[in-house]
């Protein structure tokens, strides 16, 4: 086992770079990164939308994100990798369609997080907003989102570990993450894949566990200075 | 060349591939879960052990499990475990569907260590009166969880057990990945072969959707049936 670390640790790192492409753990960790930060805007906009009073909005975003968390993420990969070259007319890259797939699917379980922290909140927070003379917009965002965002913390933490986990499934469409990489040192080495699929389990393990422990530490901290944490049972969890 | 070939999906050899797939997945699921709910009582009940290796056997399955993508944990059994066995048994596996058994069992261990948590959390919501009241009335541990306890929890944790199957339904699409021919691999297949990408996927898509809904149904209506009672 340590052999195998000793000869690829490089190449599971980081893939062929500098030589070729960027790839191993280090594009995991870039695509989980990039899909996080592009799917968060969209996230909030969607999880507006979901709680807006206006029906013509509320209805059809409603109504793509059961579509979306119905299907399973491997879907919308398929969806993203056949179409999005037929769409655009441009060729689009393993990484673009997996970021691409990955921000379409976070956005709609994020857009969940978002309207379970919004609802969370006190009733009187908005109203009293109102009351104060701002209007729906204003209030949103100077009052009720702010708030909102801060007890999604730990969940937003926890919805990064699951970013890193989906990331996985790039493998399919031949993106050279560290699944991908495991299984090309897996098809050099030849003779012992337990040992390399542990160490490739044991890669992820440390990186989630190690996060999904600072979101454990944020919520205890929220909740010590009497910030509500958003619900966990109504903001669902991904599992990919 | 019609712009969406329905004849495709209703009949034919496509077709068949693409039923054929459904219903693997399907047995996916049910086989899957009736090995995880056993396996997470088990770990629910590790963690609420009143022994502290106990316990922290049950914590060690359940993140060392979660933490892990499921992708790692097919390729795992698929790839890796086989190799450790004796040759015989190897043999053996490898003569059957070796791959449909790797998935079953990444994904029943994979969906125990969430169901786990969901039945932990359903046993901490009972007051923990109830548990001294039957501690008390002279039941020992298993049994003031087997007569008192778990009944009550059950109408907390079922709800959120649904769901968990929700996202085990959809976890196994990932079976493609190591050959198994489910409803992914077969909507795959049949693309290659007709270049129809669009009735494919729309047909796969459209299976995955409804199961989805159907299992949402379930849980809508189960709130509805049997409501959290509050003392």
């Amino acid at each position: 086992m340590l052999e195998i670390i000793n000869d690829y640790w490089v190449y599971f790192l980081i893939g062929q770079y500098p030589n070729g492409p960027l790839g191993g753990l280090v594009l995991t960790l870039l695509l989980a990164s990039c899909g996080l930060v592009l799917a968060l805007p969209l996230g909030i906009v969607l999880g507006l939308a979901r709680v807006s009073p206006w029906r013509w909005l509320r209805w059809p975003v409603t109504g793509f994100v059961f579509v979306v968390r119905g299907l399973p993420l491997l879907m919308v990969i398929f969806w993203a990798y056949f179409f999005l070259p037929s769409v655009t007319g441009v060729k689009t890259d393993q990484f673009t369609t997996m970021l691409i797939a990955l921000v379409v699917f976070d956005a709609a379980y994020l857009a969940e997080i978002v309207r379970a922290g919004i609802q969370g909140l006190p009733r009187g927070q908005m109203e009293t907003a109102r009351a104060l003379g701002l209007d729906y917009g204003r209030a949103m965002r100077l009052v009720v989102l702010p708030q909102a965002l801060r007890s999604m913390l730990p969940s937003l933490v926890n919805q990064f570990v699951s970013t890193i986990k989906e990331t996985s499934l790039g493998y399919i469409i031949g993106l050279a993450e560290v699944s991908f990489i495991a299984t090309q040192i897996n098809t050099q080495v030849f003779t012992k894949p337990a040992q390399i699929y542990l160490i490739l389990g044991l890669t992820y393990f440390i990186l989630c566990f190690g996060l999904s422990r600072f979101a454990y530490w944020l919520e205890r901290r929220l909740a010590r200075r009497g910030i509500s944490v958003a619900n966990s049972a109504s903001a669902p969890k991904v599992s990919a | 060349m019609p712009l969406f070939d329905y004849s495709l999906l209703l009949t034919g050899k496509y077709h068949d591939m693409l039923v054929a797939g459904l219903w693997l997945s399907l047995q996916l699921l049910a086989a899957s879960l009736v090995l995880a709910l056993p396996i997470a009582l088990v770990v629910a009940l590790l963690r609420l052990s009143p022994l502290a290796p106990l316990r922290w056997l049950g914590f060690a399955y359940v993140e060392s499990i979660r933490n892990i993508p499921l992708l790692a944990h097919m390729l795992f059994w698929y790839f890796g475990a086989p190799e450790l066995l004796p040759e015989g048994i190897k043999q053996w596996l490898y003569a059957g569907h070796i791959e449909a058994y790797s998935a079953i069992i990444a994904l029943s261990l994979y969906t125990a260590a969430f169901m786990a948590e969901d039945i932990r959390s359903g046993i901490r919501a009972i007051p923990t009166v109830q548990f001294e009241a039957g501690r008390a009335l002279g039941f020992g541990f298993l049994g003031t969880m087997r007569r008192v306890v778990l009944p009550q929890a059950l109408r907390v944790t079922v709800p959120p057990l649904i769901s968990q199957t929700l996202s085990l339904w959809k976890n196994t699409s990932i079976a493609t990945v190591i050959g198994v021919a489910e409803l992914m691999y077969q909507a795959g297949q049949v693309e290659s072969a007709t270049f129809r990408s669009f009735e494919s996927f729309a047909f796969a898509s459209a299976a995955y959707l409804s199961v989805s809904l159907a299992i949402t149904g379930l849980a809508t209506w189960y709130h509805h049936r049997f409501p959290v009672r509050t003392i």
